[in-house]
This record gives structure tokens, C-alpha cells and sequence, in this order.
């Protein structure tokens, strides 16, 4: 019987356990001082910078950047965390080609654009590894803040507050914080257990207590934290995953990309981690690329992302289908799934069927073509599951799927904030963005407590 | 093909880059392997009065600063003259003269302020049949301390005795080297010419510290926790020795005194720059401890292309050049008006214009136009200082744009006149309206 790579269906132990290791290194290395300095250099410092208005958490890049290029990186991990606690997982997970980096005016000029990711990277490791904390908190104010979520909008928010002097209780469903940080992003995106080391970071600061295995509308209701609590703020993420809609979607070897992530994540060895030989993935979003990318970084032989329209709708940014490409992954388009097909409950192929634009709607051709394949994950995006809000729910307004907020991140309900991937407002759904909502909701419940 | 060759006070070199005299040019060893990189001189490293050598400090010697690549771009340095036997020093020269006849090869000397101790040395270096000395008057620790080097170099009473007394004592053309630690590099080079010098050369190094260890509080380099003012040389020093061999060049009282460009030059148009300002050869030193001897290569096939593509025959057709127009600020023709011209297509809106005019000129150039990031100089404004210019990082994106006589300057109101006029005419010059009246 194959062996290792070709091993049919799913299995582990595909590739030798150095060559796993190799695979899953860090996407992008670590700048060492060097380095920095001379990409430091390269920034021009300019006027009002396009850098600057593109971070959704508006970091002051031109400044943390010049303070790299003067030998001072701890001055410069404070300007990035001033803005974003998260500052180190932003670093890394960031689709800078199309927030920062793609409006460097070094991009426009020469398409090089100056890293600020990895510089970014290279202060914020540098604080971190001295462990150093540049914001004490304030004069405690006697005001009590739930938090519900540990993902990068609860702990913005979280520190924001406790910062500002507030007493914080983060509920967390999981048994580790850090929300998609712990459990989504790809793993060589956050290598030697960066989503733990930041959530210590963060902590630190004093005034956070953390409940973990905590679920809202099962363990306790929200309710009840607005009874308790002078304020709570709902960063709860995206708990569902869309459906399929397809014909035999039960069978085994068809699963959730997220939940396949989540393993991979969890897993303390990656060579035990089955993975189908011939892989395929419905979507064209980031997770689909990340779902892929790792199933073929752990030995499947062959894998193909699906997407039922063409390149140019593709959430996932040209950086992100490169990477895919670079790595062996085939990314076919205008295909939508139609029925998977099993043997004796198990995936052999799936049967997609082409697809169309036709009066502005994307429309099934009739033809169909069938792929080997032993897993087939779903990444078609994930859903607001609303359900956990039970008894106050119908208090707490929806809008297109997710919690309505005012641009403050107020909810319909009385003292509850929300955001991040959970609220519907304009921002993308990225950890960037989710910071950025906490820390902004934070500062509103902290007007409003110190008022009240 | 352009020819190189050079004859400097009748010491031929089959072109115009030689070795200053410092650690390139120690020993024979360094020498020939410089000569067989294609220098076509060296001035040997200073040679001191016989008996037991000076010594050196036994810790760091440089000090240096940096871009951010660690590229050099300025070196301190607190080494003496030779530290080697002057006997052992002679017999290598003689024997490197003998090997290269056809390269210019220059003693450089320091002994004490006293006739005596010139009349002991020249003849010992005449005996080794080399080209010439130099006069090192500019070494500006140490050896100043002894009452030699800058200390000499700063009077230029002992200047022009201490030539008179070499001149009177020697065959040799005699180079006279000047330090640049001194108020107006015009004296001292008068006092050389005074005293008879063949030439001037220059600079020898500048005083300067380049660091401070914040650690220690010492600064660098630093020898066991003290430090003291070294020679600064290297890219950095360019722009002050190009200066002080344009005063010299341009100055009546030293009018065609040959003059040897020393400071920072690093490629083939540092060189052609000195050249075109009056230097009739040029010595370099730093670029070599930097990069080694064979950035001579890229000197001599620079020069060559440089001077064919513009149809430069011999050096003569290049030295010199650039002199007639450096001249007194007063003389400057104040009917010049430019303007700075931002070339949209080139511009990459990094705002670098705008900041700088607007903070630290004359705030002349937009930041937004009808609510778009757009940088465009207002003309009503602009006084041309060039600020933008320097501080764009795209090269030509801005440009500055002379207006033709009669077109009208919108910041003044006035109309550009067709002559020449300058401030000694001009009617706020106190001065010229009492000749006026
Ligand atoms: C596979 C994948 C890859 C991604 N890659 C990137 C990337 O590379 N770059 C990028 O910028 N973004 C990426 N994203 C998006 C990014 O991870 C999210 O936008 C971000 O994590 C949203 O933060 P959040 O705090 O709103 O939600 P989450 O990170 O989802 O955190 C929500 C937290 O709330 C908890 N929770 C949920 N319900 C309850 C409940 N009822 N009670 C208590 N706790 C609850 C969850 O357990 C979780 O810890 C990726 C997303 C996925 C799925
Ligand atoms: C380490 C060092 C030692 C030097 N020693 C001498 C010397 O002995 N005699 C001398 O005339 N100049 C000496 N100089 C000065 C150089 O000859 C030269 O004038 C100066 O470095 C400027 O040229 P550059 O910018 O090309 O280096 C020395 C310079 C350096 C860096
Ligand atoms: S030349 Fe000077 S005044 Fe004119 S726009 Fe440029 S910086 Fe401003």
C-alpha cells in the first residue's frame, strides 16, 4: 500500500516531521536590527501620510518607523500600541498590500513598498520580548465592564478600559483566549505561540479577569451582565458557518475550513494531523487560501480551490491567491459545488457545476465536471449566530445578519457595545478592523462611565 | 579616447589619481599592489626625522559614521606618521621607483620646526631618486602637539620658512600640504606660495569627534575610556575641500599655483569636480580603505567615458574649468528669478515638498486641490530657494524653472529685467546707495 504523500483518503503523517516543521515556519521571517534599520531608512516620512489613513487603526507609521531608523524601537512599539494594542498580531496577519503598503508612496513609485508589517514586527517583538508595558492604568474608577469574547475587538476593548481605570470580566466560550488569533489565522502567520504570548501581553496590564469555557446563552445570559455590569461589550466574532446547500454534505471528509484551521492550530503535532491526497476547497475568500494553503503544507498532493466567480471578485487579495499559487495550490474559477460524491459514506469527488453572469446573476450553466477528492472543506464564510443573545434578543437589533451599531458601537439594548466580525458596519472583517472597534468602543463606554 | 596621462610640477603619471600619504601608501607591500591596481601615485606615508619612530595608540584608531546600509560616509581618524624605521622607509621607496618608473611616487615628510632637521632628511630622500616631496603641515592631533603637522600648517609665517628652507635645501619639487583646521585656507597657502611651493594639496584632515558612547560617556573613538579630536575625512568632507581649493584657485595672489584636490573623493566625478575647480591632480585615501585599491578602476574608466562623451581631450581641457565661475555672493545676478515646477507624472505625493515649504520656507506648494492630495507650487509664492528640490526623494520631479526676461514674477509683481544686476547696485545696499549719492 502508498505510503506517506500517497497515501489515498485521508491520512496523517504525510510528510516527515522536519519537513512539516519547514513548511510551517514563519511566512516572513523576522527582521533582525539590520535590516530594520536600512527598511527604516527607506521611508520618506511624508506629509500626512496615505500609510497612516489607510491603518484602519490609524498607527502613526511614519513616526514608529523613523524611531526604528534612530535606534530607538521601544519609543516605536509605543507609538504602534498607542493605536493598537494588537500591534504584534497586526504585524503578522495584516493584508498590508491592500491597507498600508498599498498606498506606500514607495508602492506607487516603484512598486517596492517600504514593509511596514515586518517593521511593525520588529518593534512590537522587541517590546514584547522585554515584556515591556508602556501604559499604566489609571486611577481605578469603580466601574465594572463585561466583555464577551476574547478575540483581537475584546481585548482592544478590554485594554482600552483597563487602561482607562475600568475593572474588566472577559467571558470567553473557549478555553483559550485570543479568538481567530488562537484558532483562525494560519499557523505561519503566528508562529512559536504568538496568539498566547500577546494575550499575556495584553493582561498584564492589570484590572482584566479573564473566564474562559464562559458562553453567553449557555453559561449566563447577556441580561444578566447588563444587570451586573455598568457596561458590556459584545465581540463575539462570527460563530457560524455557512451551509453548503449541496447534495451529500454529510459524508464524512467534507468539513469547515475554520473548524479544519482550528485543529491544525490546536494540534501539538502536525504530522498526527490527517489530511485528504487530494484536497479540495469551495470558497475565494482568505480562509479558503488558508485552508488550502495548510493542507498542502501538510502533504495533500493535490489541491484546488473552487470559487464560483472569476478572479476579480475573490475576497482573498492578489497576495493572498500568489501565495496560494506559489505553494502549489490550483485555483480554478465560475464553478459552484453540486453534489459531493461518496462511497460507502465516504468523499471520492465532488461534482461541480460551471457557472455564469447572466442579467446580473450568477447562474448554474448546466455543465458539469467532477474532481477527485478525498476532503472537501467549506470556507463560503461564516455567519452571525445570533441565538447566544437569547432572552434579550429581541431587544438587540440586527442589521443584515450581524449586531446593528451607531458609529459610537452602541447597540439598540442600554449599556452594550458591540464589535468587530459581529457588527454590521463598513469595516472589513479583519483583525485590524476588529481592534480598531474595540479600542473605539472602549473609548465611548469609557465617555459615558465617567459621566454617568 | 580621452588621455588621462597627467603631469603635475613635471611629475608624470599615466593619470591623475594618486594615494594620499596615510596607511595605503605605508609600505612597500601596500604600494605595489596599489600600482598594480593602476594608481598612478602615491605620496608615501609621512616619514619623521631619523631615530626611534613615533608610536601608535595600541587601541582603536578610527572612528566613523554611517547611513543607515553602513555605508561610510565619514572616517575619523588619531594616527601619527609613520611608525616604521625612516631607513627601512627609504630603501623600499628607492626599490618601488625603481620597479615602477612610470608612476609618480611622493615623500611626504614632517620633522621639526628647525632648518637642521629639513637640510639632515632631503638629501636621504633625494638619494632614493623618488619624484618629490610634500610638506605634511596638516596632521591635526599628535603631531601638532610637538609642534609639527597643524601646528605649523596654522602659522603661515613657519609656513612659507619652513618651504623657503626646502626649496633652498632640495631639487625636488616641493607640495606643500594644508591643513583645513584653519579660518581662511587662503593664507597659509599664500605663505606657501610666498616661501616658493611647486603646489599646494588639499585638505588633510579635519578636527572633529564622531561620536559619543552614551554608555560610557566617552567619546569615539575611544581609548580606554578618553578620546581625542581625530582627522575627519571620507564623502563627508567633499564639499569643504572642494571649497578650499576653489578659494586657492581663485584667489590673484596664488593664480596658477598647482593644486593637488584631496578630501572625500570616492568616484570618477568627485574627481572631475575637483579637477574642473582647479585641482591638477587629485589623492585619495578613504575610498581606498574602504573599498580597497581597485576603485581606481571605476576612477580611470569614469573619467574616460565622461571626458569622450563631452569631448575633453586631456585633463588640461578639464582643469580649471569651473573656476571663473565661482565667485563673491555680492556678484550674484539678483535679475535671476526661478521657480519651482513640480512635474505631476513623476510625483508620487509623499508631501515632502509641501511640509518643508510650508513649515521652513515660504509656503508655496498646495497640500490638498479641491480636496484631493495634490502638491503644486504657487508661483505668487515661491521665492526659488530650491528647499523642495533637495528634499524631494525623486530625482527631476521638481525642477526649478528660470523666467525669461520679461515674463512676469507673480510674487513680486514684477517683470524680469534682461541685465545683470547685483547687490553692490542694489538699492537696499547700504553701501551702494552712498556711492550712489
Ligand atoms: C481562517 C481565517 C483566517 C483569517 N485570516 C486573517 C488574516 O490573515 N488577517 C486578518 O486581518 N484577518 C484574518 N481573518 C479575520 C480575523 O480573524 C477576524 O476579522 C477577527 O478575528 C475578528 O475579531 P473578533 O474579535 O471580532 O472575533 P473573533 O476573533 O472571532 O473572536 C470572537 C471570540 O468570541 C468568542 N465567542 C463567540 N461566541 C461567544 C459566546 N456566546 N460567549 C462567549 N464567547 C463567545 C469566540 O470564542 C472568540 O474567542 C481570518 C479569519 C478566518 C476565519
Ligand atoms: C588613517 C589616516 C592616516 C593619515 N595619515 C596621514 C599622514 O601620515 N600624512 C598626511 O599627509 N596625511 C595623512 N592622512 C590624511 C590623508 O592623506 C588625506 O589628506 C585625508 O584622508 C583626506 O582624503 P580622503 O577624504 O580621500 O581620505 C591620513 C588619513 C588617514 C585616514
Ligand atoms: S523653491 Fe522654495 S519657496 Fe519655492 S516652492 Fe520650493 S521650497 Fe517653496
Amino acid at each position: 500500500m502508498a505510503t506517506g504523500l500517497f497515501k489515498e483518503g485521508i491520512a496523517s503523517g504525510r510528510l516527515p516531521a522536519a519537513q512539516v516543521a519547514d513548511n510551517f515556519a514563519d511566512l516572513h521571517p523576522r527582521l533582525d536590527r539590520h535590516e530594520a534599520v536600512v527598511e527604516a531608512d527607506r521611508c520618506y516620512f511624508c506629509y500626512d501620510a496615505p500609510c497612516m489613513q489607510a491603518c484602519p487603526t490609524s498607527i502613526d507609521i511614519p513616526l514608529f518607523i523613523r524611531q526604528i531608523a534612530t535606534g530607538n524601537p521601544l519609543g516605536s512599539a509605543k507609538t504602534i500600541l498607542e493605536q493598537n494594542i494588537l500591534g504584534g498580531m497586526c504585524a503578522r496577519v495584516c493584508p498590508t498590500e491592500t491597507l498600508c503598503e498599498e498606498v506606500c508612496v514607495r508602492e506607487v513609485a516603484e512598486g517596492k513598498p517600504v514593509q511596514i508589517g515586518r517593521l511593525q514586527r520588529y518593534a512590537t517583538d522587541v517590546a514584547m520580548a522585554q515584556d515591556k508595558q508602556f501604559f499604566p492604568r489609571a486611577a481605578p474608577t469603580g466601574k465594572k465592564v463585561a466583555v464577551v469574547g476574547a478575540g483581537p475587538a475584546g481585548l482592544a476593548c478590554a485594554h482600552r478600559l483597563a487602561v482607562k481605570g475600568h475593572d474588566v470580566t472577559i467571558y470567553e466560550a473557549k478555553p483559550k483566549s485570543g479568538g481567530l488569533n488562537e484558532y483562525g489565522i494560519a499557523a505561519y502567520k503566528a508562529v512559536d505561540g504568538f496568539a498566547q504570548a500577546e494575550v499575556d501581553y495584553i493582561l498584564a496590564v492589570g484590572g482584566i479577569t479573564v473566564k474562559n469555557g464562559q458562553a453567553m446563552g449557555r453559561d449566563f445570559t447577556l441580561s444578566s451582565l447588563a444587570e451586573t455590569y455598568d457596561a458590556v461589550f459584545l465581540g463575539m466574532g462570527l460563530a457560524g458557518v455557512n451551509a453548503l446547500g449541496g447534495e451529500g454534505e454529510e459524508a464524512s471528509g467534507v468539513s469547515n475550513a475554520v473548524d479544519f484551521i482550528a485543529e491544525l492550530r490546536q494540534a501539538s503535532d502536525l504530522t498526527s494531523l490527517p489530511v485528504g491526497r487530494r484536497v479540495v476547497v469551495l470558497g475565494g475568500g482568505m480562509t479558503a487560501v488558508d485552508a488550502a494553503v495548510q493542507a498542502k503544507l501538510l502533504g495533500a498532493e493535490e489541491v484546488t480551490i473552487c470559487y464560483r466567480r472569476g478572479k476579480e471578485s475573490m475576497n482573498a487579495s492578489t497576495y493572498e491567491q500568489d501565495l496560494a499559487a506559489a505553494n502549489g495550490v490550483t485555483i480554478r474559477h465560475w464553478m459552484q459545488p453540486k453534489r459531493i460524491v461518496g462511497v460507502n459514506g465516504a468523499t471520492v469527488g465532488i461534482e461541480l457545476e460551471y457557472t455564469t453572469v447572466a442579467d446580473g446573476r450568477l447562474v448554474g450553466t448546466g455543465e458539469t465536471v467532477t474532481l477527485a477528492a478525498d476532503q472537501v472543506f467549506k470556507a463560503i464564510g461564516q455567519s452571525f449566530d445570533a441565538a447566544p443573545l437569547n432572552g434579550s434578543g429581541p431587544k438587540i437589533a440586527l442589521e443584515r445578519g450581524r449586531i446593528k451599531v451607531d458609529a459610537d458601537g452602541r447597540t439598540s439594548m442600554g449599556k452594550v457595545w458591540a464589535g468587530g466580525d459581529c457588527v454590521a458596519d463598513a469595516r472589513e472583517d479583519l483583525t485590524v478592523a476588529a481592534v480598531a472597534a474595540g479600542r473605539d468602543a472602549a473609548e465611548s463606554m469609557h465617555r459615558v462611565l465617567v459621566t454617568a | 579616447m580621452a588621455d588621462l596621462s597627467s603631469t603635475f610640477v613635471g611629475i608624470k603619471s599615466p593619470n591623475p589619481f594618486w594615494l594620499a600619504s596615510a596607511p595605503p601608501t605605508d609600505k612597500a607591500y601596500n604600494v605595489e599592489r596599489a600600482f598594480k591596481a593602476g594608481w598612478g601615485g602615491v605620496v608615501w606615508k609621512t616619514l619623521g626625522e631619523e631615530g626611534p619612530p613615533v608610536v601608535n595608540v595600541n587601541g582603536p584608531r578610527y572612528g566613523a559614521i554611517w547611513g543607515a546600509d553602513r555605508r561610510l560616509l565619514g572616517l575619523n581618524n588619531i594616527e601619527l606618521i609613520t611608525d616604521r624605521d625612516l631607513y627601512v622607509n627609504l630603501r623600499e621607496i628607492k626599490q618601488v621607483k625603481k620597479n615602477w618608473p612610470d608612476r609618480a611616487l611622493v615623500v611626504s615628510l614632517m620633522v621639526p620646526c628647525v632648518e637642521e632637521a629639513w637640510k639632515a632628511i632631503l638629501p636621504l630622500v633625494e638619494e632614493t631618486e623618488a619624484d618629490g616631496i610634500e610638506l605634511n603641515f596638516g596632521c591635526p592631533h599628535g603631531m601638532s602637539e610637538r609642534g609639527m603637522g597643524a601646528a605649523v600648517g596654522q602659522v603661515p609665517e613657519y609656513v612659507e620658512m619652513v618651504v623657503r628652507w626646502c626649496k633652498a635645501n632640495t631639487r625636488m619639487p616641493v607640495i606643500t600640504k594644508l591643513t583645513p583646521n584653519i579660518s581662511d585656507i587662503r593664507k597659509p597657502a599664500r605663505a606657501a606660495h610666498a616661501g616658493g611651493t611647486d603646489a599646494v594639496s588639499l585638505i588633510n584632515t579635519i578636527n572633529s569627534i564622531t561620536g559619543v558612547n552614551l554608555d560610557t560617556f566617552s567619546p569615539e573613538p575611544m581609548i580606554d575610556g578618553k578620546g581625542t579630536h581625530g582627522g575627519y575625512c571620507g564623502p563627508a568632507v567633499k564639499p569643504i575641500a572642494m571649497n578650499m581649493v576653489a578659494e586657492i584657485a581663485r584667489d590673484p595672489e596664488t593664480a596658477g599655483l598647482p593644486i593637488s584636490g584631496i578630501g572625500g573623493i570616492t568616484t570618477w566625478r568627485d574627481a572631475a569636480e575637483f579637477m574642473a575647480l582647479g585641482a591638477g591632480n587629485v589623492q585619495v585615501c578613504t575610498a581606498a580603505m574602504t573599498y580597497g585599491f581597485k576603485v581606481v578602476q571605476e576612477m580611470i574608466a569614469g573619467l574616460e567615458a565622461w571626458m569622450d562623451a563631452k569631448g575633453h581631450r586631456t585633463l588640461s581641457d578639464v582643469v580649471g574649468r569651473a573656476t571663473p565661475n565661482v565667485t563673491d555672493w555680492q556678484y550674484l545676478n539678483l535679475n535671476y528669478v526661478a521657480k519651482a515646477k513640480i512635474n505631476q507624472d513623476l510625483c508620487i505625493k509623499c508631501g515632502r515638498c509641501h511640509i518643508a515649504c510650508e513649515d521652513t520656507s515660504h509656503q508655496a506648494i498646495t497640500a490638498l486641490v479641491d480636496g484631493a492630495r495634490h502638491f503644486e507650487v504657487m508661483e505668487e509664492e515661491c521665492v526659488g530657494c530650491n528647499l523642495c528640490v533637495n528634499v524631494c526623494p525623486v530625482e527631476n520631479c521638481i525642477t526649478m524653472e528660470p523666467l525669461a526676461a520679461g515674463a512676469l514674477d507673480k510674487r513680486t509683481g514684477e517683470v524680469v529685467k534682461p541685465v545683470y544686476a547685483n547687490w553692490t547696485t542694489h538699492p537696499n545696499n547700504p553701501s551702494a546707495q552712498v556711492a550712489a549719492e
